[in-house]
């Protein structure tokens, strides 16, 4: 509460501005005094418990009351957290070593060792979790001391220290003592203790929370790391947009992280309040049905089958215009379907052509359209920025090609099943990659359907020898040759054109001035690094 | 007396149940569940079975039928998003929800009155013609523009009031209330008054008519003639008899001020019940929604029973009518 800049007070504000000028005073003798912050974000976390949503705002909040082995730098590097060093086993490619900080402990007193990460381990790949995926390739994890776990994989894992960076990490006598050994199971009919009780080893602890309402951390003192300057945290979901930007103009909250794109320019011209924007790890692109025989919209027939369609539509997508007019400038557009911190992207593949009409209506009559043809264009209306207008603006673009789309605008929940039960074939969808590698993109959008793999291939594109190439990937321990098969994938899947891209969504930060808080490219902001002038 | 009463109850449990079976039918139309509640990393068979678990691979009528089942006995399941009990989730936030609409109710009543009085004696005066068109406003804004308004200038401009949420709560254990802080009460004017108004200029309008009808009344008239003064004739003659009508509509008008709250509380971000359904729909949380609906249809109900009742207890004719019919 300290750097409230001089602004006019209002009445219902008289007590904490009381403390406020109070501790400006203070300020003066020492910037290390109690800051609270102020946080007000779209949506709240679903649950306090650490694996049973994989869903953004969760994660964010839980990063903060608990701790996972490795974390996502803002460059987005890993960094050693409760793991301070992480090897392959050098006689055995299928088991990953960790080494565990000593001297951490969980909030209610007890000592952080290396049975609570097997026994979180094994929470989080149990039935009812939400990040069993990423852990599948887990065969069993050992403690060999207490400060040293042996993670034995199904076969050779390179790369399974990235899927750790949501991986939370619980007090095993705490889950016996309050028999949460299993995430959220719905069928039981009961709420899990964990649900609203946290006992984490992170920064903060819980002090308050009313779901949807408020939830109050406050600075955990025998936390191992650096103290940070934000003692307290107090979080407010706020839904509707205006009211989120005007509870930051009224000065009633400190930061906000989902500031709507057309209120951004306004933001960053007012006095006392600064916009931060960063690229975030989340590709907007169309996919198209490129192999079945027929459309849903058009019996008998594929356009998208031909090659030539398929590049005259991206003839037609103008990127730049979207950029400008759509997404008011917060995005950047690109060629290729992976944002720039993952491995595996280059920027020749991202580099994109202007629109070129002429030539697009040329390849429309060379690929047996003179006329065009008529698809419906199915788009989600509640998820991505802006993605219902993106929608709208391609099928003008489209329109002068000859392809006449109509579009299909609806929500998320009816969007997703429809991808992957595979009842669209025209859509729009946007992708994050939360392993910063490309062989989660290959594994879920072009590897051809089978079990754990190819589930959101919508655009039913089977290559076997790209297939082979994307299994190897889990593999190879030769990190030279993996990157090698990597570019080689990219390279077949620019050429076959499976995805049009659009562009990589920006995040933006609004904040008070003298409040610096970094864009995170998961959007998952750390409290702890947030500095005050 | 009783057999009247035990109809109107078997009827609006027949009430209830048709909402809960229309509900369920267009629940399926809402979206998949199960696409928000897991990350995009699951699998088909992953998804398949969650869903199995749920029970949403039932057909509707058994999903329906043990789902009034387990109602019957008060439990209504686990919210899919927030996984909490539904019927705690519902009950920690009605509190908010009726303070809201009571609060908004009362104001809209008191205020529509006098002004419909005031308007109705003083047809031609500037302030009557004022209030006139300034209560268009009411009627015509929609209440979301209404909110966001008075949010700029109220919570931004001016910054007198806050601009979302309902301030500090005192928990009295079975309800919390904003009543008994100024954080609290500072936070309810606002959304009382984007509640209430369209409300308020309704009541104001009625009363207005109802006055200026029975101003022309014989009645009003002997009573003038009779050398009463204009106070004992406008309050104790005029406005009793307008009254009648006022009563019901705002009795009436209570139920959808709790049901379109929806609005109001996120626009403000109030944690009320309607704040929950609207997050609930996006998530597809169906027994957070069937609960809402439910209960949304019990305040109908319940509401319109009173009000019959009311009418039996308060108007003779309506006995009397029955008892002659005598079929």
């Amino acid at each position: 509460m300290t750097l409230i800049p001089g602004k006019k007070a209002g009445l219902f504000r008289g007590r904490r501005t009381l403390v406020a000028s109070a501790a400006i005073a203070a300020l003066t003798i020492s910037a290390a005094n109690a800051e609270t912050l102020r946080w007000a974000r779209v949506g709240d976390a679903l649950t306090l418990d650490p694996h049973s949503a994989n869903e953004g705002p969760t994660s964010t909040i839980l990063h903060h009351i608990y701790e996972t082995l490795v974390e996502r730098a803002t460059d987005g590097s890993l960094e050693p957290r409760l793991a301070t060093e992480w090897s392959i086993h050098p006689d055995d490619p299928t088991i990953w070593i960790f080494t565990l900080r000593e001297g951490v402990t969980f909030h209610d007193g007890a000592e952080f060792t290396a049975e609570d990460v097997v026994t979180s381990l094994e929470r989080v790949r149990a039935e009812s979790s939400d990040f069993k995926g990423l852990h599948t390739a887990v065969e069993s994890a050992e403690a060999v001391d207490d400060y040293t776990v042996h993670v034995k994989m199904v076969g050779p894992s390179p790369l399974y220290v990235q899927n750790l960076t949501n991986f939370f990490i619980m007090d095993k006598d705490w889950i016996e003592a309050n028999d949460v050994a299993i995430p959220q199971d719905f069928k039981a009919g009961e709420e899990k203790f964990t649900v609203r009780n946290t006992n984490g080893t992170g920064p903060y602890t819980l002090v308050s929370r009313d779901p949807e309402v408020r939830t109050v951390l406050a600075y955990n003192e025998s936390h191992w790391g650096e103290a940070p300057e934000v003692t307290e945290i107090v979080y407010t979901p706020i839904k509707e947009a205006a009211t989120r930007v005007a509870a930051l103009l009224s000065g009633e909250v400190d930061f906000v992280q989902d500031v709507p794109v057309q209120d951004i320019d306004r933001l960053a011209q007012t006095d006392g309040i600064t916009v931060t924007a960063g690229p975030e790890n989340r590709t907007i692109f169309f996919s198209y049905d490129m192999s079945s025989d027929s459309l849903f919209s058009m019996e008998g027939d594929n356009p998208f089958a031909k090659p030539e369609v398929r590049e005259a539509m991206e003839m037609a997508l103008d990127r730049d215009a979207i950029q400008q007019v759509v997404m008011r400038g917060q995005s950047v557009p690109s060629g290729m379907n992976a944002p720039p911190f993952v491995n595996g992207w280059n920027e020749e593949m991202d580099a994109y052509s202007p629109p070129d009409y002429e030539r697009g209506t040329e390849l429309m009559a060379a690929a047996g359209y003179p006329d065009g043809f008529s698809v419906d264009l199915h788009c989600p209306n509640d998820r991505y920025l802006n993605d219902e207008s993106i929608c709208q603006a391609f099928v003008g673009m489209l329109g002068r090609i000859g392809i006449d789309a109509n579009l299909v605008s609806q929500s998320r929940t009816i969007h997703f099943p429809a991808i992957q039960n595979r009842e669209v074939d025209f859509y729009l969808l946007g992708w994050g990659v939360p392993t910063f590698d490309s062989q989660y993109i290959f594994d879920f959008l072009v590897h051809s359907p089978e079990e754990g793999r190819g589930g959101w291939n919508g655009s039913r594109y089977e290559n076997p020898e790209v297939d082979a190439m994307i299994k190897s990937l889990a593999t190879e321990t030769d990190l030279d040759a993996r990157n090698e098969t990597i570019a080689q994938i990219w390279e077949q899947v620019q050429e076959d054109r499976v995805f049009l891209m659009v562009h990589n969504q920006l995040l933006a930060y609004a904040a008070r001035d003298g409040i610096n808080i970094d864009v995170h490219p998961e959007n998952q902001p750390k409290i702890t690094n947030v500095t005050f002038d | 007396m009783i057999a009247y009463i035990l109809r109107r109850i078997a009827q609006a449990i027949l009430v209830m149940l048709v909402v809960a079976l229309v509900s369920f039918s267009l629940f399926r139309y809402v979206g998949d569940p199960v696409a928000t509640m897991m990350g995009q990393e699951a699998s088909i068979a992953d998804r398949e079975a969650l869903r199995d678990r749920l029970g949403l691979n039932d057909p509707v009528v058994i999903q329906f039928a043990s789902y009034i089942g387990r109602a019957a006995t008060g439990d209504f399941g686990i919210s899919y998003r927030l996984q909490q009990p539904v019927s705690e989730l519902i009950l920690s936030r009605l509190p908010a929800t009726l303070e809201l609409a009571l609060i908004s109710g009362f104001l809209a009543f008191v205020v529509g009155v006098s002004l419909g009085v005031y308007t109705a004696l003083n047809r031609h005066g500037w302030l009557s013609n004022t209030v006139m068109t300034t209560s268009l406003i009411g009627v015509s804004l929609p209440t979301f523009l209404i909110g966001i308004l008075l949010i700029w200038v109220f919570a931004v401009e001016l910054q007198w009031l806050p601009s979302f949420g309902r301030g500090e709560t005192v928990d009295l254990g079975w309800w919390t209330t904003g009543l008994l802080t100024s954080s609290g009460r500072a936070s309810l004017v606002l959304p009382a008054i984007t509640l209430g108004l369209y409300q308020m200029t309704l009541i104001m309008r009625l009363v207005r008519a109802e006055m200026l009808e029975v101003l022309r009344t014989d009645y009003i008239k002997f009573a003038r003639a009779r050398g009463l003064s204009n106070r004992a004739v406008n309050f104790g003659h005029a406005l009793k008899n307008t009254m009648v009508p006022v009563i019901t509509i705002t009795g009436l008008q209570l139920g959808s001020i709790i049901a379109f709250a929806i609005i109001t509380e996120t626009v403000f971000q109030w944690p009320g019940v309607g704040a929950l359904f609207i997050n609930s729909v996006q998530f597809v949380d169906v027994p957070v929604m069937a609960a809402y609906l439910m209960l949304i249809a019990l305040v109908f109900v319940v509401i319109n029973l009173v009000v019959d009742l009311l009418y039996y207890a308060v108007d003779p004719r309506l006995r009397a009518d029955r008892a002659s019919v005598g079929h």
